[in-house]
């Protein structure tokens, strides 16, 4: 039966039209998915369910629950629907919790606002839903604060607060972005198992076809505020009847095509290399504790060779990467680029000028200040006197797929996938031997991340330096590396040929990392109608 | 971008009395040390604007020299203030988590730790009232107060990919500070310094009051205030007027504040 029917919604926010015409039904207890890059209109179609609608915004049409038209409803009835009919999670389990109330109090005060419950009852009822998301009363008691969690169990915080009164719909915007991949499975399994065992419907904002493909029972992909295609998720699967589903099932599964074959000679080694950092002191004459970052690792990576690392957030991957950028000293072991010993924090600009680094966020990585010739060329302090500086930057940005005329810009006027290529062109400037790729395409849409993905390869096959992979994202290991290692707890568990690691892991946690990873089932492609493979719903 | 309110109007506020201070140096109604003590507080007319008080002298005149003394104290106090804890600050910043950051920053709290105007009272008894001891007095703190903002808004910035890729590009702290925080923070910076103006010219007031600022003949609102407490009820225009002023500066100077850190601190601004 049909729980909620969005009609013709349109809607504009300050005369900008942001969605046009948009239109489907999520059934009661079924998971629905909305897929789209950031821009597509998916996270305002759902704010629009709720009515949390931004300033300026002029919404049209009709979005039907319970016999009620939502969008045209008054604020003080949208409140009573609002945790009670529909709850909300949304992608970032870090700020979404009040870092100075309980836990405890936050999921009883949902129940409490509706009126449903006294605070006593509240607290029981609590403790029963965090019991249900899996924070069991010996190890997380309701007193407990948020910043005393992991991104993972603050997400379960949140689906307890927005389940603690049972709604019927619960929408959730991106809810496992911004986690690690095993804990990605963990809450994709929790928010299943509600579905089937509460009779929830989910409506599930993501951008990714992988996570759809496992959970969802019918899928709609949005571009440009308008829904392009929307069917029972094996059927939208294999037909892919609109072009711009094609482009992105063509890229989320796009492997660049690299010719190069690695070179014998070492670019960089890293020989039992350990960083401990000091926590602060628990008492005035013990001496302070020290955590052990990194433990113990070496790894080699050669000319022109692609090696990935990948490992969940907090597994010191970060750590070795600024140890490997002479950021920060080491505590043992040593760091070698080519014959050269790296001596953090004082490193030779000779030496520095042979590795350089390529971050995750297009946003944060310019000084939103400096025009893009000063940003690209800023590496060039480690030349001293650059005779043919202008010609450079002009070949670093063509190189990249930019013009010169984009020198006299400022970064604001850049796509994230555009800052991207600027950021690696500011990596490329000094001929570097090395590139650190420290989660380089994680925060960009599948489309740009191919065509990043498809330059870096052109890069490495002209300019044959090596690449170091650093992301939680198996997918892009696996199409761009030769070799990976693993790394879990400070230490790498695992190394190998990429094929092989992930045809054959050795070591249970890459298995375990492997089996978390959502996939599309490898029988589903474009074209593939024959419907008798096994059903997923 | 539509200016805020608050900033036109506190632009215009200060500007009127920085005009005021800036006409006084060409032209003055009267003159500021020629005493008449026939004509001695004289209620507003066509002559004297703003009256005269109780030597004679026009008020409106004295105003407009007092707004010279009191927008030049402050000056030179924020400035004092700047170019020592901005670099202090920044340097801490840049020092993070070492000793030397503890140093200075647990420097800046012992000067917090004093009331300020007590030790300004105290520096200018010791060495004597005077406009220089008084910038002295009042710039020595607003150097923690600098150190502080620019600390803080230096750390959030140190965290910033685009300081890790200077510092992968070999630049050193100096340089990372100069080039790419300093630019960041001048907003920050900015807006402290507008408040900082206004406390400044509050505070050169109450030493003024206290006979410890600019010394006779030198006008300043602070003294004439001082002046005509004993006379508020026979001429109560007297202690209005520069009254008014300091007000009306101090107001203005806020509210210039206020805007400025609308336009320039983008999370105010998406917040609006």
């Amino acid at each position: 039966m049909t729980l909620l029917s969005v009609q013709n919604l349109s809607l504009d926010i300050h005369g900008t039209p942001i969605l046009r015409d948009v239109s489907f039904d999520v059934q009661e207890g079924e998971v629905f998915g909305l897929v789209g890059e950031s821009g597509s209109g998916k996270s305002l179609t759902a704010l629009s369910t709720m009515q949390l609608l931004p300033g300026g915004s002029q919404a049209t049409g009709r979005i039907e629950m319970g016999g009620q038209d939502l969008l045209h409803l008054p604020e003080r009835e949208m409140c009573a629907i609002r945790g009670n009919e529909i709850g909300m999670i949304f992608q970032e389990p870090m700020t979404a919790l009040n870092p100075v109330q309980t836990i405890g109090d936050q999921v009883a005060e949902t129940l409490i606002i509706h009126g449903a419950a006294s605070r006593s009852e509240a607290l029981d009822a609590a403790r029963e839903r965090l019991d249900r998301v899996g924070l069991t009363a010996d190890r997380f008691p309701l007193t407990r604060y948020p910043h005393e969690l992991s991104g993972g169990q603050r997400q379960r915080v949140c689906i307890a607060m927005a389940v603690a009164l049972r709604p019927k719909l619960l929408i959730a915007d991106e809810p496992t972005t911004a986690l690690d991949v095993t804990t990605q499975a963990q809450i994709l399994d929790l928010l299943q198992g509600l579905v089937r065992e509460e009779g929830m419907a989910l409506m599930l904002i993501t951008h990714d076809l992988a996570v759809v493909s496992d959970v969802a029972h019918h899928v709609a992909v949005m571009q440009n505020g308008e829904i392009v295609e929307a069917a029972e998720t094996e059927t939208l699967f294999r037909r892919r009847s609109h072009a711009y589903t094609r482009a992105l099932f063509a890229a989320s599964e796009h492997q660049p095509t690299r010719d190069v074959t690695a070179g014998a000679t070492p670019v960089l080694e890293v020989a039992q290399a350990t960083r401990d950092y000091t926590l602060p002191r628990t008492s005035l004459f013990a001496p302070a504790p020290k955590l052990r970052a990194v433990d113990q690792v070496s790894l080699t990576i050669h000319a022109a060779e692609s090696v990935g690392l990948v490992g969940e957030s907090g597994c010191g991957k970060s750590t070795l990467t600024r140890a490997i950028l002479g950021l920060e000293p080491l505590q043992g072991g040593t760091i070698r680029i080519g014959d050269a010993p790296v001596t953090a924090p004082h490193v030779p600009a000779e030496i520095r000028r042979r590795m350089q680094v390529v971050f995750q966020d297009p946003f944060g990585s310019f000084n939103p200040r400096h025009r893009v010739d000063r940003l690209v060329s800023e590496p060039f302090h480690l030349l001293g006197e650059v005779p043919d500086r202008e010609t450079r930057i002009d070949e670093a940005l063509i190189s990249v797929g930019l013009t010169p005329a984009d020198k006299a810009k400022y970064i604001h006027e850049f796509s994230g996938g555009q800052r991207q290529r600027i950021a690696i062109a500011r990596a490329l400037i000094t001929r570097p031997d090395l590139i650190v790729l420290d989660e380089a395409v994680s925060a960009l849409d599948v489309r740009v991340r191919a065509q990043i993905l498809d330059l870096l390869a052109d890069l490495q096959a002209e300019y044959g330096m090596a690449y170091l992979f650093i992301s939680h994202d198996l997918g892009v290991v696996r199409a761009i590396t030769d070799r990976v290692l693993v790394m879990k707890a400070g230490q790498i568990v695992e190394e190998g040929p990429t094929d092989r690691v992930f045809a054959a892991p050795e070591h249970p946690y890459t298995a375990e990392l492997i089996a978390a990873t959502p996939r599309i089932p490898a029988d589903w492609h474009e074209g593939g109608l024959d419907v008798s493979g096994p059903a997923v719903v | 971008m539509r200016w805020p309110i608050s900033l036109i109007l506190g632009t215009a506020l200060a500007g009127a009395f920085a005009l005021a201070a800036f006409i006084s140096f060409l032209w003055t109604p009267f003159d500021h040390e020629s005493l008449n003590i026939s004509a001695r507080m004289g209620l507003p007319d066509g002559q004297h604007w703003l009256g005269t008080d109780h030597l004679g002298r026009d008020i409106l005149t004295m105003i407009m020299v007092g707004a010279r003394t009191s927008i030049a104290v402050a000056i030179i106090a924020v400035g004092i203030g700047i170019a020592i804890g901005v670099p202090l600050g920044l340097f801490a910043a840049a020092n993070r988590g070492s000793l030397i950051d503890e140093v200075i920053m647990r420097g800046n709290d012992l000067v917090f730790a004093f009331p300020s105007l007590v030790i300004a009272i105290l520096i200018t008894a010791v060495f004597g009232p005077s406009a220089v001891n008084a910038i002295l007095a009042i710039g020595i703190f607003n150097i923690p107060v600098f150190a502080r903002v620019a600390r803080g808004g230096a750390l959030s910035l140190w965290t910033l990919d685009y300081i890790l890729a200077a510092r992968v590009a070999g630049k050193g702290r100096f340089r990372i500070s100069v080039e790419h925080i300093l630019p960041n923070i001048a907003n920050l910076l900015i807006v402290q310094g507008t408040i900082q103006f206004s406390l400044g010219i509050l505070a050169e007031a109450a030493l003024s009051y206290v006979g410890l600022g600019a010394q006779p003949p030198t006008p300043s609102w602070g003294r004439m205030l001082a002046d005509s407490q004993t006379m508020i009820s026979l001429a109560p225009h007297m202690a209005i007027f520069p009254g008014l002023a300091i007000v009306l500066t101090v107001l203005g100077l806020n509210l210039v504040g206020d805007g400025l850190r609308d336009i320039l601190d983008p999370r105010v601004r998406r917040a609006r």
